[in-house]
């Protein structure tokens, strides 16, 4: 099933457009903003349009400062996203993410990886999101793992495959809080599709919130949700974020105690287990030996990793658990 | 182009976490931007936890460690809270007519249940009833104790390294 098989929506250009349509005071500042991409140009336009709809009788005086306090946001980026909002991309995403590949359903293990994430997490720079870190693992042999905006982060059997020890699948979940920390899944949205949101969202602040702003806003949710699982499962995240969620994944595991081996050690098995031309990360990842070499030149020469019984035992349980 | 984004992300990350506990500072003041965060006795998350801070509270920064903040918050409790958890914006928890009155700018706020909320979400889901969210809400019901994790690090004996949010 094709991440495209999911949805058919409409540019969030038109929905823009919409909003621009019934009310033209703000027309003004949205249909320039989709042209336009420096912030300050479009700081102007919105206090010339909400003087406009003032001036007009459009606005009413508290409207029209209303538009000029919100206008600023429709020149934001994903950076602009905020955590809650960021929560309910991520809900989306990863339901997106596990209706696909579904869950395996063994509870011990989901928990055991949920004490290891959310430790992990800990040590991270983004310790907190809006919802929280939440781990879960899935019902796949590919060689795959994703994580949705906020914190959301989905592992497969077929990856847990490639970890020999729980410093290998610690490497792998901090690699993926690396991305969330990052924010990598945000940055696949298309501005087009913020500049929609937030645009909407600027009209909303002088008005109570109409059904048509919510179909014009789910379109734009919609068409993030496609942006993202998008890359995620099919393009892949550029060469550079990887490396960044490498290089988070090793501070972390560092800062956790665990052995930033680990990553290399699950690196060297899945160089062994990927088949090219693959559906999983042949797809969508740097090849390992690539990510190897890069690891190396921060952590040193490779050492296999030795990790205590007690860690082994537990860990080998899981494995057992998750077996295909 | 989007090298470019890409590339200034960890800066700006980084810049921005600097910059909200400098733009608070010392007797300024900071919004609780997660669903729910602890207020810990010590600046680390093995730190008891006093009390719990809820989305869009208001809390008086009176000094920083790294990535954590001493505040102050109602009822005269003070207690530390990590960086992530926290914005220099104030977040106003009502919506319409209310964000007209104040005197912040756009900038300056951030609007609770704005844009992508449960609202959307539920567009979304009338429109798609074919995806479902069942495992999404029972992995957000996971919860992890502080004191679970500790044990789990101990039990496997792992000892954290110095530095990080820890």
């Amino acid at each position: 099933m094709s991440v495209k098989g999911f949805f058919n929506f409409s540019l969030p250009l038109a929905a823009g457009c919409h909003v621009a349509g019934r009310l033209w005071g703000t027309a003004f500042v949205f249909l320039f903003a989709f042209a336009a991409a420096d912030a300050q140009i479009l700081d102007a336009l919105s206090n010339i349009g909400a003087e406009i709809g003032k001036q007009t009788g459009v606005l009413t005086p508290e409207q029209a400062e209303s538009v000029k306090k919100a206008g600023g946001a429709v020149a934001k980026t994903f950076e602009s996203i905020t955590p809650e909002q960021e929560y309910y991309i991520g809900r989306t995403v990863g339901a997106v993410i596990i209706n696909k590949y579904r869950a395996c359903g063994n509870e011990e293990a989901d928990h055991y990886l949920n004490v290891l994430g959310q430790a992990l997490a800990q040590f991270s720079d983004r310790p907190e999101t809006f919802g929280g870190y939440h781990f879960l693992f899935m019902d796949s042999d590919e060689i795959n793992a994703f994580s949705a905006p906020g914190g959301l982060i989905f592992i497969s059997r077929g990856m847990l495959q490639c970890c020999q020890n729980e410093d290998a699948l610690a490497a792998v979940l901090a690699h993926e809080i690396g991305h969330v920390q990052r924010q990598h899944g945000l940055q696949a949205i298309k501005n087009s599709r913020l500049n929609a949101a937030f645009s909407i969202l600027a009209a909303e602040s002088a008005k109570q919130f109409g059904g048509q702003d919510l179909k014009d806003l789910t379109t734009a949710f919609e068409g993030s949700i496609n942006d993202i699982t998008a890359t995620m499962m099919n393009s892949g995240y550029a060469r550079s974020c990887e490396r960044e969620a490498d290089k988070a994944a090793v501070v972390i595991m560092q800062r956790a105690g665990y052995d930033p081996n680990g990553l290399i050690a699950m690196l060297l098995e899945m160089k062994k287990r990927l088949k090219p031309g693959g559906f999983d990360f042949a797809k969508t990842h740097p090849p390992p030996s690539s990510r190897i070499a890069d690891i190396t030149r921060a952590i040193g020469a490779y050492r296999p990793v030795s990790a205590p019984a007690s860690r082994q035992t537990r860990f080998a349980r899981v494995m057992e658990q998750i077996r295909p | 182009m989007k090298i470019s984004r890409f590339l200034c992300v960890p800066a700006a990350w980084l810049g921005l976490l600097a910059l909200s506990v400098w733009a608070a500072g010392p007797g300024g003041t900071m919004s609780v931007q997660v669903k729910n965060t602890a207020l810990r006795a010590s600046p680390a998350f093995i730190g008891k936890a006093i009390a719990t801070l809820s989305y869009g509270d208001q809390v008086a920064v009176i000094e920083s460690q790294g990535p954590w903040i001493k505040v102050g918050a109602s009822g005269g409790l003070t207690g530390w809270a990590h960086t992530s958890a926290l914005t220099p914006k104030r977040i106003v928890l009502q919506s319409g007519r209310e964000t007209a009155r104040t005197k912040a700018s756009g900038d300056e706020l951030a609007l609770a249940g704005k844009g992508f909320n449960s609202d959307v979400e539920g567009e979304f889901r009338k429109q798609h009833r074919n995806i479902d969210f069942t495992w999404i809400d029972r992995m957000e019901k996971t919860r992890v104790s502080p004191g679970e994790m500790q044990s789990f690090l101990k039990a496997g004996g792992i000892t954290p390294g110095k530095g990080g949010a820890q």
